[in-house]
């Protein structure tokens, strides 16, 4: 049940990142949390390359690493939301998504809110987390 | 550390920045971002904020150019964030990709959720093949603005005109986005919105075919 959530902007800089960690693997993968956001990255080449040929949001599975598959959802100015998961889950992550895509449009209606920027408000992150308890 | 195994997380807002607001008082990520019925703002409460916009700017600027300039700046903040909006309130929300589909999508879908009906016409230029232009027969925002002699080629759609262009370049089409006055006898104040397309948007329209 281990997953990362990156959120990021047009010029591939991070908005957003979440680190879900269930209590037993604790040990293991905070020695590991630094690999989720190079894989994260680098699927974004992926993620471009499809871009222009599809025209949904939700672009499903778009790579694999080793055990973990890598999700991502394209909004229409062009933020990518990346999930990284062991477990496959296509309904509950799309449904995760649309909800986060509305969380993230919640955010960018805040006219002191520039988009690209990082977000670093509490409201936001707490529900993301329900969220995610939730969803994933 | 939780004794069911319930998952632990770790975000990028760090524990630092705690605020004094409250998290669970009433909040901007509670409000519905659907059109709720009747919610509609009236038109003296616009055309008051707005012209209270055009005095302020008035104050600031050094010529026609540099008005409509602010005034684009202006439309272009909130361009960006209705790409976001109109495409969530659609039916099912897609991503554009042409040229032609996105220009569409805001004749239609744009102008239906700003001003309640389609945009006049959609049209394509002859001679330059990146210019685009958006007519409107009675824009909203010149009916109660009087403009004095001396300032005739202001036109306050350059807000429209800045609206439409944060929209498309924040869809990853970058351009340029003008408005323009040309009247007709039965309306006067019709304005057409001129698009002009950044030569990447073009490069990128043929790659696709």
């Amino acid at each position: 049940m281990a997953s990362y959530l990156a959120i990021i902007g047009t010029k591939d800089n991070p908005v957003y990142e979440l680190e879900i960690i269930p209590i037993k693997e604790m040990n293991e993968d905070i020695l590991k949390s630094h690999l989720h956001q190079f894989v994260a990255h680098a699927s974004l080449d992926l993620i471009e390359q499809g871009q222009w040929t599809s025209n949904s949001l939700y672009l499903r599975s778009i790579d694999q690493f080793h055990d973990t598959m890598i999700s991502a959802f394209l909004t229409p100015s062009n933020i990518k939301f990346i999930l990284l998961h062991k477990t496959k889950n296509d309904d509950g992550i799309k449904l995760f998504f649309q909800e986060l895509h509305e969380l993230y449009i919640k955010m960018l209606m805040n006219p002191f809110y520039e988009p690209n920027q990082p977000i670093h408000s509490q409201a936001f992150d707490l529900r993301v987390r329900t969220l995610a308890k939730r969803q994933l | 550390m939780q004794p069911n195994g319930k998952p632990m997380f770790k975000s990028s807002v760090s524990a630092s920045s705690q605020s004094s607001l409250p998290i669970r008082g009433r909040n901007i990520c509670d409000q519905n971002l659907n059109k709720i019925k009747n919610s509609d703002v009236s038109l003296s409460a616009f055309a008051f904020l707005f012209s209270e916009l055009i005095q302020r700017t008035q104050s600031r600027v050094t010529g026609i150019q540099d008005f409509e300039e602010r005034l684009n700046e202006h439309g272009f903040r909130v361009g960006q964030r209705l790409v976001e909006l109109v495409v969530w309130r659609e039916r099912s929300p897609k991503r554009e990709t042409r040229v032609l589909g996105i220009l569409q999508f805001i004749h239609s879908s744009l102008w239906k959720q700003l001003f309640g009906k389609h945009a006049d016409s959609l049209e394509k230029s002859k001679d330059v093949n990146d210019e685009y232009m958006i007519v409107d027969n009675s824009p909203v925002f010149n009916k109660f603005i009087s403009v004095p002699k001396n300032m005739n080629q202001l036109n306050c759609c350059a807000y429209l005109a800045g609206i439409v262009e944060g929209f498309l370049t924040s869809a990853q089409f970058p351009c340029k986005a003008t408005a323009h006055t040309v009247p007709l006898p039965s309306y006067p104040s019709r304005t057409v919105i001129l698009v002009k397309l950044h030569s990447s948007v073009l490069r990128r329209e043929e790659y696709l075919g």
